[in-house]
């Protein structure tokens, strides 16, 4: 019983420092606040149930892999339509130089909110952790489960896609 | 650098995770070709306005409160239920729904074994390039941990270099919609994968083979057992049964 109530305080320990964190990657992956909320306490008791198999180590990205894969869980069973499509999207348009990178000297937060928000899962997802969280790329490899190499690539087309949903308008003005 | 390099490196300028010799070299680029220094201008706008936790979510007290009580909850259960001396068995209820899937995929299908199909699959698209492994080692200590977080059960790594099966690493993969441990072995030149995934259903070994690989798959400590490779069937067999002793 003694080991059983020390769990409970091992687990206030090494997770709870890190609910806000947690919290902002279900609420970019959900893009809902509500279903952020019941995806965060369904993953923490998860977290909480495995706790024992948690062998040390960096809590953080442990709690990031199992909120991760409870959002995942989540999309899949409440948004398979927008998972579906998401993934079948041709994502492998190379990077050029174009006349509106000149234009983006200066980005307003809320339009980068709005452009991340319009981002796939997967791009949100890898922007999230290193931007916010400042993981590196063998963390997210981790907290993923993706090869370093698909880290990367998939960093290299979201901030792409993310500056070309910035440059929208000015793209449109450039080709009238 | 060209400036195509320069695209492909940018990210990693930008991550800190570029060496020092590439970085340099790109430093004196941007300094000279503008379209570079205005793309790098461009991203650091964005990541500035991403950054320095503006578009952060905190959340909120009240959903910290329901959480903190909802694991005081469940740890009561757990207390209550090791008192009794009945521990809810959720590896054997996630390896019981694992098997009833697996089983419901053999059964809705007889025709053709979709997870076996899956295991070839995996097995040649880890002989690609990268793909191979996420944690490379030849030490079983270095992979078994790795897997701790990825997923929900603690995967099998055995040394087997004594009986010229060397371990050469693991990475995490997808066989039907659930999450598989690979491990991989080495013969030589052939590649052995072993996925792995918590199941229950006959015990029996069972041989396959397709598309010009040799499939075993057991059962063996409530685990699922998928061992493939394009190493010829005898020294497979002779493989599965070093691994699976105790």
């Amino acid at each position: 019983m003694k080991i059983a109530a020390s769990k409970l305080a091992r687990f206030e320990q090494a997770a709870m420092p890190h609910f806000d964190a947690a919290y902002n990657l279900a609420r970019w992956l959900t893009r809902s606040s509500g279903d952020a909320d019941d995806v965060v306490q369904e993953a923490f008791l998860r977290a909480f149930t495995f706790f024992d198999s948690f062998r040390g180590g960096d809590g953080r990205a442990w709690l990031f892999s199992i909120v991760r894969n409870t959002c995942y869980t989540w999309l899949r069973k409440n948004r398979a339509q927008e998972m579906m499509t998401e993934f079948d999207e041709a994502l492998h348009s190379a990077e050029t130089a174009s006349p509106e990178t000149l234009q983006l000297r200066r980005a307003d937060s809320e339009m980068v909110r709005e452009g991340l928000g319009k981002l796939p899962a997967e791009f949100r997802e890898v922007l999230v952790l290193r931007e916010m969280e400042d993981l590196s790329y063998k963390e997210i490899a981790d907290v993923t489960g993706l090869p370093i190499g698909t880290v990367m690539s998939r960093l290299a087309r979201a901030r792409k896609r993310l500056h070309d949903h910035l440059c929208e308008p000015a793209s449109q003005e450039s080709s009238a | 650098m060209s400036c195509k390099e320069i695209r492909v490196f940018m990210d990693g300028y930008l991550d800190r995770e570029l060496d020092l010799v590439r970085s340099i070299d790109l430093e004196r680029h941007l300094h000279d070709c503008s379209e570079c220094a205005a793309l790098h201008q461009a991203r650091m706008a964005v990541r500035a306005a991403m950054g320095a936790g503006t578009l952060r979510y905190a959340a909120g007290e009240r959903l910290k409160k329901n959480v903190r009580a909802a694991l005081a909850e469940r740890d009561r259960e757990e207390r209550k239920a090791q008192r009794h001396g009945f521990q809810i068995p959720w590896t054997a209820i996630a390896a019981a729904a694992a098997a009833f899937v697996v089983a419901a995929a053999l059964w809705m299908r007889p025709g053709a074994n979709p997870v076996e199909n899956d295991v070839v699959a995996s097995h040649i698209r880890s002989l690609m390039a990268n793909h191979l492994m996420d944690v490379p080692s030849t030490d079983q200590h270095t992979v078994k941990p790795w897997f701790a977080g990825k997923l929900d059960f603690a995967p099998p790594v055995k040394d087997l270099a004594a009986d010229g099966f060397p371990l050469v690493g693991g990475r995490l993969d997808y066989i039907g919609n659930h999450a598989a441990a690979a491990i991989v072995y080495r013969r030589n030149q052939h590649i052995i994968n072993v996925f792995l995934w918590p199941g229950t259903h006959e015990g029996r070994i069972r041989a396959a083979g397709g598309q010009g690989y040799n499939v075993i798959q057991t059962v063996s400590n409530g685990m699922q057992y998928w061992v493939v490779s394009d190493l010829n069937r005898q020294e497979l067999q002779q493989f599965t049964e070093r691994l699976l002793a105790p």
